[in-house]
């Protein structure tokens, strides 16, 4: 394990900025905060959550895929994927580099989407433990230790000293550089650090919520009940929920007619949206109820069904916080799984 | 905070169930937190005794609902209503949205409602718990052993702290007493950008809007977006737009947005409160609700059924374009 000075963390941001571009959590003007390139003046925001989550590195709100061009008769396909550069993403939350791991069984799967597989590859992730967890947090449920966040090195902040310890082979490279700005340590200051954290978990309001009622083989169980109908009652159909969910995966592939050709792109699609899985023979779902089913299905039931029991919500709290109508998925499951609210 | 409390509101919702005088209620119901009240509809008044909740944190306002749900139902529904939320009710009337014999409206005095956001900015994250008291929250936190106390006109909701009205413009039934027509500075923030340079300005809309990620929230919960199929979402108006490919585009569909609803708007800010990235969109409302009363005289969308606005009602002394730059100019 490595330390260094909080009062040296511009310097060590240099550092890391040489090599790669860096990015990290840093006021939105807005009260919220928002990955930003990291250049001389932004200064680092220790908040619990960005308001968009990290997912966007890696799985863009919109980008485009490709370009046709008509040239006579012929159409020439062109690949006009530009990024290349290496990058380190600095303060990503436990649940959120957890996120990483669900995106990764989707995209990383056979066929592998090399978009997203190309800048996976070119990341570099330095996660944070948290230490004022809120009470929209909720991410022990889902096996998610705060106090040991993932990533190629996890990261923990005192008072007055930032330690981190690399997790993986890039993690040990992107340290090495660090070398001549941290110096070795033990971890007698990190172990009470993260045994503080443990205990602020266990007073979490939304502690002990269960998933022992979620999972495989659930489908049939929960696809008719009639709570759907009641929960999804105020739901306005808008995408906050999904946009802002750091494992929300799906998208929407279109044409955009240039006049001399076709960009095909790519954008984050919503089950919430009226139009989601809009095929040429019209659509499954054309109830607000049955989207609203999708969404929670697929996070406690289809997706963990299939991988291996993995849930693919990993109780960051972002829903819990923006959703409009304050209807989300701690609401469903403890009126699904027959807890009381 | 609130004046009239919880069990006059459920007392009365409950008796009209009970004796079968409406068929459901549309009010607000009880989450996890004090502050994540959902929209509900109550079928029963044992499902009301057990999740009704009226507190500081029932800023949502429930008119637009009465579109979709009075459609559901044979009989009557009840429905609380603020009084900002009855200049919705009526202009949704205005509009046809809905039947009006199939809804019994109760109007509730509102002393302003909490945003949690800023709650949560003063008294600090890990919230246990949140008194309403006299002069606004007591609230806990796992990490504090004192409550803090924080005052309620420091953490009012944007529309709540410009508050227009309280006075209610519709109703069947009021709890408590009226309130008035408020002098509010509602335009000062309008004025703000009106006096900046077109570059400031553009700037200023820029960032605003480039925080903008298309969710649509505020869309879906403008009682002035009522349309059964908005352009935005239809494959074939040819402006289906799902993610903002461009900062212009993103643009684009907040100012039509906002020039579709001018005359229109009540001004209920709905589309600020629910905005996930703190866009100020009421402000672009707001500029038309300006200029409307500065061109064609004050007009207040919802103030009265049936009312005719500046925008779609052609008199023979409405200004004439030059009058309007001239105006304008002055």
């Amino acid at each position: 394990m490595r330390k260094c000075s909080l009062s040296k963390l511009t310097d060590l941001f240099q550092k890391i900025n040489e090599s790669a571009s860096l990015y990290l959590p840093a006021t939105d003007n807005a009260g919220g905060a928002v990955y930003t390139k990291w250049a001389d003046g932004v200064e680092y925001l220790d908040v619990l959550n960005t308001v968009r989550s990290p997912k966007d590195f890696f799985f863009p709100q919109s980008e485009n895929l490709m370009e046709f061009k008509l040239k006579g008769k012929n159409i020439e396909i062109l690949d006009i994927r530009e990024e290349s550069e290496d990058f380190v993403i600095f303060g990503v939350r436990a649940c959120d580099v957890k996120s990483f791991e669900v995106l990764d069984r989707v995209f990383l799967s056979e066929p592998v989407d090399s978009y997203y597989q190309n800048r996976r590859a070119h990341a570099v992730i330095i996660s944070m433990a948290c230490m004022r967890p809120a009470d929209t947090c909720f991410c022990t449920a889902f096996g998610i230790d705060a106090a040991e966040p993932a990533g190629d090195v996890s990261a923990w902040k005192t008072e007055c000293d930032l330690y981190l310890k690399a997790n993986t082979e890039k993690g040990a490279q992107l340290l090495a550089k660090l070398s001549n700005l941290t110096e070795e340590c033990d971890d007698s200051e990190v172990s009470p650090l993260q045994e503080k954290i443990r205990n602020i978990m266990k007073k979490l309001p939304l502690e002990g919520i269960s998933l022992e009622n979620f999972g495989k083989g659930k489908t049939k169980e929960y696809f008719d009940s009639p709570l759907w109908t009641e929960l999804s009652e105020a739901c306005l159909g808008c995408g906050t929920c999904t946009f802002v969910c750091p494992t929300c995966q799906c998208y929407d592939i279109k044409d955009f007619d240039t006049g001399s050709g076709v960009i095909r792109y790519r954008c984050w699609d919503s089950c919430m949206y009226s139009d989601f899985t809009k095929m040429a023979h019209g659509n499954s779902r054309n109830t607000q109820v049955e989207r609203f089913r999708q969404r929670f299905m697929h996070k406690l039931v289809y997706y963990p069904e299939n991988n291996d029991g993995l849930f693919s919500c990993v109780g960051c709290g972002r829903c819990l916080s923006k959703c409009p109508i304050s209807m989300n998925i701690v609401k469903v499951m403890k009126a699904l799984g027959g807890e009381k609210k | 905070m609130q004046k009239v409390n919880r069990d006059v509101l459920l007392e009365k919702a409950a008796a009209m169930l009970d004796a079968g005088e409406v068929q459901a209620v549309l009010g607000w119901g009880a989450g996890e937190f004090a502050y994540d009240v959902t929209p509900r509809v109550f079928e029963t008044s044992d499902e009301l005794r057990a999740d009704f909740v009226w507190n500081d944190f029932c800023g949502a306002n429930l008119s637009k609902y009465l579109v979709s749900k009075t459609k559901k139902l044979e009989g009557k529904l009840l429905v609380f209503l603020k009084p900002c939320d009855t200049y919705s009710f009526n202009q949704l009337l205005t509009e046809h949205r809905f039947e009006r014999e199939k809804v019994y409206a109760v109007a509730v005095p509102c002393e302003g409602m909490a945003d949690v956001q800023k709650l949560k900015a003063l008294a600090g994250d890990g919230i246990s718990s949140i008194e309403s008291t006299d002069s606004g929250f007591s609230v806990t936190t796992i990490y504090d052993d004192a409550p803090v106390e924080v005052k309620g006109a420091d953490v009012l909701l944007e529309k709540c702290a410009n508050c227009k009205s309280r006075k209610h413009v519709a109703y069947d039934e009021l709890l408590g007493d009226e309130g008035e027509v408020l002098d509010s500075n509602r335009f000062d923030e309008v004025e703000r950008i009106e006096a900046m340079t077109s570059e400031e300005r553009f700037a200023f809309w820029q960032g605003e809007l480039s925080r903008c990620i298309r969710c649509n929230a505020c869309r879906d919960v403008c009682p002035a977006c009522t349309c059964e199929k908005c352009v935005f979402d239809n494959p074939n108006s040819g402006a289906e737009n799902k993610a903002p490919t461009t900062s212009f585009e993103e643009q684009m569909f907040h100012v039509i947005r906002a020039f579709h609803v001018a005359g229109r708007c009540t001004d209920c800010g709905e589309c600020s409160r629910v905005c996930p990235q703190n866009i100020p969109l009421h402000l672009l409302n707001r500029k038309f609700i300006k200029d409307i009363n500065t061109f064609y005289g004050e007009y207040q969308a919802g103030a009265e059924e049936g009312s005719r606005a500046p925008l779609v009602d052609y008199t023979l002394e409405d200004l004439e374009a030059e009058d309007v730059f001239k105006k304008e100019a002055e």
